[in-house]
């Protein structure tokens, strides 16, 4: 166990690395001049003072070699400090940390409800034996996949916000200014869940195991419970990491739909001005939101899966190998 | 239950016949896929209005049997702008897919054929790209690379590259130990002749299917990041900026932004269910 | 077994004297089960078409029948377990006598879950994915006791005893271990336990051993004898494999195409089959004395053949001429009919009894005319389990293999002999030893690849289903650059013909094919550069009986024709007794013995060797007719 542990911990380790390492990759070694792009933004658009130009690469590091630039760049992020914003000249690491609260309240909700509404279709129609109740409720994920978010939470703010008045259009005050944007955020989640967990469950139900379970006399309501909801949940637990960090791609398109303060806004922001080291910045946390998701997923995966512990392994352990 | 010889109808041409009686809803699928493309192709047929200017006594109508659409906020027709939209969404859609399609099948054939430490390699690479959020990376590529519908495609090809690669190299991985991989190379067969006659063919048909379930998520995240703006620029009609320009006029004027937004949503759900449907099929056939 | 769970279900006892039931002397009336006309249809498509079905307390019935004959679909219908979209049609299901008797047909799930686990048990057919794999081995156990009233700490209790009763070591230890940390064989010890959990008065197995090594196959169905015979429940015993049925059932329903083609008391319906098709079956069962035909066999063994195979209606002792019994009177004789082109080497083989076996190759080339065409010299091959742990799959393997001879390896899957044949082939590289072909060292060079084919076991993946028959004929022929596009195209015509397969399937692709048109074509596809040596995996193991023998068949006409070669892989004794003429028995990697036919298995000089053979089913009839059980 500790050694499983020990490897989840170091796989995670390596992937936030890579992870910086492709955002440096992208970001300052396209083919683009990122100094360039940097004046564009901080001059807008007049003549550009050669001594300015010269300070900002050394400023930036673009005086040096890509590689000497890249590790200067990695010391620095794993001392914590990630640079400061060139539209706005505040440190990243504090832009993020400002606007971080404000999204995990927002995710947080939207996960929340797509978990209930995910597993509740899904496990609803793995249950019901009527033909028609199961075939609608199988045909909501399809569309909850295909709906555009942004149009969502158009139509939400017209309905609920200008048609109705019950929700609040914009801004981050209180819980009901929170509903609308989480119920879009949602939305998408929601249908990903139902799928991958309503595949799940209709191959447990066809698993031999469970004819066997039949064949004990066992009600379909303990069948369910027993086996099928377990094996059938296991493929939803693994891609749970990868949702988690949908969720927060999520928030850059609803935090600008409902023009609220967050997570999501800093990245549109820092793309509109074509911030570099706030995007950087932004996709490193995104990755290390992920990974860390995807870590506590993986801890959790033995609980639930007793196979993933012994890896091959014959059946040479046995014993309380598995708590 | 043993297994029994499988006979498969012979591959003919009652094939999609047989589709259509077997699935009604991918027939209605089929038809409303061709039906846009047929708008990305020849939008002149479907709509006598000029997209680009409007009039402006005509500014902000519901929609009627002369603006089936409504209009916007200077008088242009929107069912004509969505119409004449279609086509660079559809495109951005499609080189989107084919950045992807291309690089992740060839990333994930290099991996699978080789194996050994370059398919370490390129997996830990693509473990990566799976890690950091597909919109983001793409936005983190338009960061790099500016603005435009070119630019939007490629990068959103980008944040589909590692899906690929990795359901190519399963394929492949798969094909290669096929035991009839294994009976070529006995009969003589070099690993060219292999690669090619055998794996590249089995392989190909469910990458290919991700293709197609994959357009409609491709579709959402070009439209998504039209609608922050990194898109096509103003005047130009794209379904993305179209339902982004509606929404200033949200409280005054509903059709703006719901029925384009709305044709996104047919499309992405007719993509869908067609993809689902070739998926279906090419699992029978084997 | 004791009766935890009798006390919330009343009346579901069978007598508790019944410790011996007397399968010889069933009751004549008082079925247990009761079909009649039952029909089961998959949406408008009827695959059972009414069967009627008896089996009485205590009695255990063979259903056999090939693939596609319906009697797994009838065995789900019994226990109410139809896959989605089978359904019962019509007829009439009964269970049990007098005023307990219930119909099976129309139950409402509340009242089926009082018939199964109770008075319906059900061994499933694999043991691999018949258990749950996250739920503790000793729970799932527990369930079929917790499901009828027991309560959850006596049925946990009572489930390490019945682990303990299937015969599982270390029960306690065992009932808290999660399915993959059992084998095969003890997961299906594990299944039949949850079956005769509350000791039902029937139990359905369904091919409860047909995923298993024939030795571990042996073990369970003794462990399901004994519980059954115990508990005097009565066995449907659903089969593929006559011998097995011959071995242990009391009476035998053949069942073709969804019809009852004919049933009757095990010893008569093996031993003197009335139906065409039963008599097809049986005469298909390897070991018995097939030869291809008349003009590849010498007069002698012909009238030999003719006086065991047309057993007509020798009714008398019955037992006696029984499957058994000609599985074993034909073994002599099967090496020295099918071995007919090297016909020096096959007398030297059938008076090999005395011979020393052929354990070097060099003495093996010294005492046969023929010249060794295959010789294996100290093979060594050695896999990576993980970091530190290697497994010896093949340890120190030598044979040789005169040229137009027979050789099989024969061992239980994990034994070695599948990677020994990949040696041979140059598919895998030794990590010691050699492998000589005429004298040669074998490399993976195309040229010695020419003089070497493979059969492979499963004729559904070994075929690339986007080709055509004849583009997978002509395959190797592309390959080698043989001929141009006709001369190719009148060799691939040639080669289909040569096994049997007509001219208009060149165009069909695979999956248009039926399992035994499909080796066929592999066959073809060896045959095409004219090989000498045919390296054979389990050639048959995927296919019926009846399929299986006509494959035999052809490659046992294919060898005369064409003088070939084979090295000949199966776990199947009863084949390798009918195809080969010598045989090594490899076990753990190593070759254990190695002899003519006729001698390892008549007097086996290994103990494993001897294990092997006691586990064929089919023996009853013949050695001991009366015994149900072999412990």
């Amino acid at each position: 166990m500790l050694a499983y542990v020990l490897r989840r911990l170091a796989g995670a380790a390596a992937v936030l690395w890579a992870a910086f390492t492709v955002s440096y990759l992208i970001l300052y070694l396209l083919p683009s001049d990122p100094v360039a792009i940097m004046l564009d933004q901080g001059a807008g658009g007049e003549r550009v003072d050669p001594a300015r130009v010269a300070e900002l690469r050394e400023r930036y590091g673009f005086d040096q070699g890509p590689v000497q630039q890249y590790l200067t760049l990695l010391g620095r992020t794993l001392t914590g400090d990630l640079g400061t914003s060139i539209s706005s000249g505040a440190p990243v690491a504090g832009l993020i940390a400002d606007a971080f609260p404000e999204t995990a309240k927002l995710a947080g909700l939207a996960l929340v409800l797509a978990l209930v509404a995910g597993v509740g279709i899904a496990t609803l129609a793995s249950w019901t034996r009527a033909a028609w109740l199961r075939d609608l409720l199988l045909s909501l994920p399809p569309l909850g996949v295909a709906v555009p978010g942004f149009w969502v939470g158009l139509v939400l703010l017209h309905l609920f916000s200008f048609t109705w008045f019950v929700f609040p259009a914009v801004g981050n005050e209180g819980f009901a200014s929170l509903v609308l944007p989480a119920v879009t955020l949602a939305v998408g989640l929601a249908a990903v869940v139902a799928q991958v967990l309503s595949q799940g469950l209709r191959e447990a139900w066809r698993a031999p195991y469970v004819e066997t379970a039949f064949a004990k006399g066992s009600s379909r309501a303990r069948v369910l419970g027993a086996h099928v909801a377990r094996n059938g949940s296991l493929p939803t637990v693994t891609v749970l990491g990868v949702l988690v960090g949908n969720l927060l791609g999520g928030t850059v398109v609803v935090e600008t739909v409902f023009s609220r303060q967050g997570f999501g806004r800093l990245v549109e922001n820092a793309v509109t001005t074509q911030d570099i080291p706030v995007v950087q910045g932004l996709v490193v946390v995104a990755a290390a939101v992920f990974v860390v998701t995807s870590l506590l997923v993986d801890l959790a995966h033995p609980l639930l899966d007793p196979r993933v512990l012994s890896g091959g392994r014959g059946r040479a352990g046995s014993g309380g190998g598995a708590r | 239950m043993s297994r029994t010889p499988t006979r498969a109808a012979p591959h003919t041409l009652p094939r999609g016949l047989a589709l259509a009686r077997t699935r009604p809803a991918a027939l209605v699928a089929l038809a409303v896929v061709l039906l846009i493309l047929a708008w990305a192709l020849f939008p002149g047929l479907f709509t006598g209005q000029d997209p680009i200017t409007g009039v402006p006594a005509d500014k902000l109508l519901p929609p009627d049997g002369a603006h089936w659409f409504g209009t916007d906020h200077l008088g242009r027709d929107l069912f004509a702008r969505t119409v004449h939209g279609t086509s660079l969404s559809v495109r951005a859609a499609l080189l989107a897919i084919g950045v992807a399609l291309v690089a992740g099948s060839g990333v994930g054939l290099v991996a699978g054929f080789l194996g050994g430490p370059v398919d370490d390699a390129l997996m830990r690479a693509t473990d990566v790209l799976l890690a950091i959020p597909g919109l983001l990376l793409s936005l983190a590529v338009v960061t790099a690379l500016g603005f435009g519908t070119v630019k939007v495609a490629i990068a959103v090809g980008v944040a589909s590259v590692a899906t690929f690669a990795r359901v190519m190299r399963s394929q492949v991985l798969r094909v290669r130990h096929a035991t009839y991989v294994e009976a070529a190379r006995l009969a003589g067969s070099g690993r060219t002749a292999v690669l090619l006659r055998h794996v590249l063919p089995n392989a190909a048909g469910p990458v290919l299917a991700l293709a197609a379930v994959e357009l409609g998520a491709v579709i959402l995240a070009v439209s998504a990041l039209s609608f922050l703006g990194y898109g096509a620029t103003p005047p130009t009609p794209e379904w993305g900026s179209l339902v982004a320009e509606g929404r200033d006029y949200l409280a005054v004027a509903w059709w703006y932004s719901t029925l384009p937004g709305l044709v996104i949503a047919l499309f992405v759900l007719a993509v869908g269910v067609l993809g689902r449907a070739l998926t279906r099929e090419g699992r029978t056939d084997r | 077994m004791t009766l935890t769970t009798r006390a919330s279900v009343p009346g579901t006892t069978a007598p508790a004297q019944a410790e011996t039931p007397a399968p010889d002397d069933p009751a004549p009336s008082g079925s247990l089960l009761r079909v009649r006309g039952l029909r089961i249809a998959y949406g408008d498509h009827e695959v059972v078409h009414g069967v009627d079905l008896d089996v009485r307390p205590g009695e255990v019935v063979a259903l056999v029948g090939e693939s596609g004959s319906g009697k797994s679909t009838t065995a789900h219908a019994l226990i109410g377990l139809l896959p989605d979209g089978g359904r019962v049609t019509s007829g009439e299901v009964t269970l049990g006598a007098g005023p307990r008797t219930v119909p099976l047909t129309g139950l409402l799930p509340d009242a089926w879950r009082r018939v199964r686990g109770v008075r319906v048990g059900l061994v499933p057919q694999d043991p691999g994915t018949a258990l749950d794999p996250v739920v503790r081995v000793g729970e799932q156990v527990a369930e079929a006791l917790v499901v009828h009233g027991t309560p959850r700490r006596a049925a946990r209790e009572r489930a390490i005893e019945i682990l303990d009763e299937v015969g599982l070591d270390r029960p306690r230890e065992r009932a808290r271990q999660y399915p993959h940390q059992l084998s095969g064989g003890m997961r299906q010890r594990v299944l039949v336990g949850i079956a005769m959990a509350c000791e039902p008065e029937l139990v359905i197995a369904d091919e409860p051993t047909s995923a298993l090594d024939v030795t571990v196959q042996r073990r369970v169905l003794d462990l399901l004898a004994d519980l059954t015979g115990r508990a005097g429940t009565a066995v449907l015993l659903i089969t593929h494999d006559l011998a097995i049925a011959a071995d242990r059932a009391d009476r035998v329903v053949v069942l073709k195409d969804g019809v009852v083609v004919e049933e009757g008391p095990a010893a008569r319906v093996l031993g003197a089959p009335e139906h065409p098709y039963t008599r097809e079956l049986v005469a298909a069962v390897p070991g018995r004395n097939t030869v291809p035909s008349a003009a590849f066999t010498a007069p002698g063994q012909a009238s030999a053949t003719n006086r065991a195979g047309s057993g007509t209606s020798v009714s008398a002792p019955g037992a006696t001429s029984g499957l058994g019994a000609k599985l074993v009177t034909n073994a002599t004789s099967v090496t020295s009919a099918t071995s007919v082109t090297g016909a020096t080497w096959a007398t030297s083989a059938t008076s090999a009894t005395s011979a020393t076996s052929v354990t070097s190759p060099t003495t093996g080339e010294g005492s046969a005319p023929e010249p060794v065409l295959l010789a294996a010299h100290a093979l060594v091959k050695e896999f990576r389990l993980g970091r530190r742990e290697r497994l010896r799959a093949v340890d120190d393997v030598s044979f040789a293999v005169p040229r137009g001879s027979a050789f099989a390896l024969v061992g239980e899957s994990g034994s070695g002999k599948s990677t020994t044949a990949r040696l041979v082939l140059g598919l895998e590289r030794p990590d010691a030893g050699v492998v000589e072909l005429d004298g040669a060292p074998v490399g993976g060079d195309r040229a010695t690849r020419r003089r070497t084919q493979l059969v492979h076991q499963d004729p559904y993946s070994s075929l690339d289903p986007r080709f055509t028959v004849a583009g997978v004929v002509e395959e190797p022929l592309r390959a080698h650059r043989v001929g141009n596009r006709a001369e190719r195209r009148d060799r691939v015509a040639q080669l289909l013909e040569q096994v049997h397969l007509s001219p208009d399937l060149a165009r069909r692709r695979p999956a248009e094919l039926s399992g035994g048109q499909r080796q066929r074509v592999a066959i073809a596809r060896a045959l095409a550069l004219d090989p000498e040596l045919l390296v054979l995996d389990e050639p048959t193991s995927a296919l019926d009986v009846s399929v299986q023998a006509r494959v035999l068949d052809l490659l046992a006409r294919l060898r005369a024709e064409h003088g070939l070669t084979y090295l000949f892989i199966s776990h199947d004794l009863a084949v390798v007794r009918q195809v080969a003429d010598h045989v090594g028995v490899m076990s753990n990697g190593r070759l254990v013995e190695t002899g003519p036919v006729g001698r390892v298995f008549d007097h086996p000089a290994h103990p494993y060797t001897a294990e092997l053979i006691a586990a064929i089913p089919g023996a009853r009839t013949a050695a001991h007719p009366d015994r149900k059980d072999l412990t």
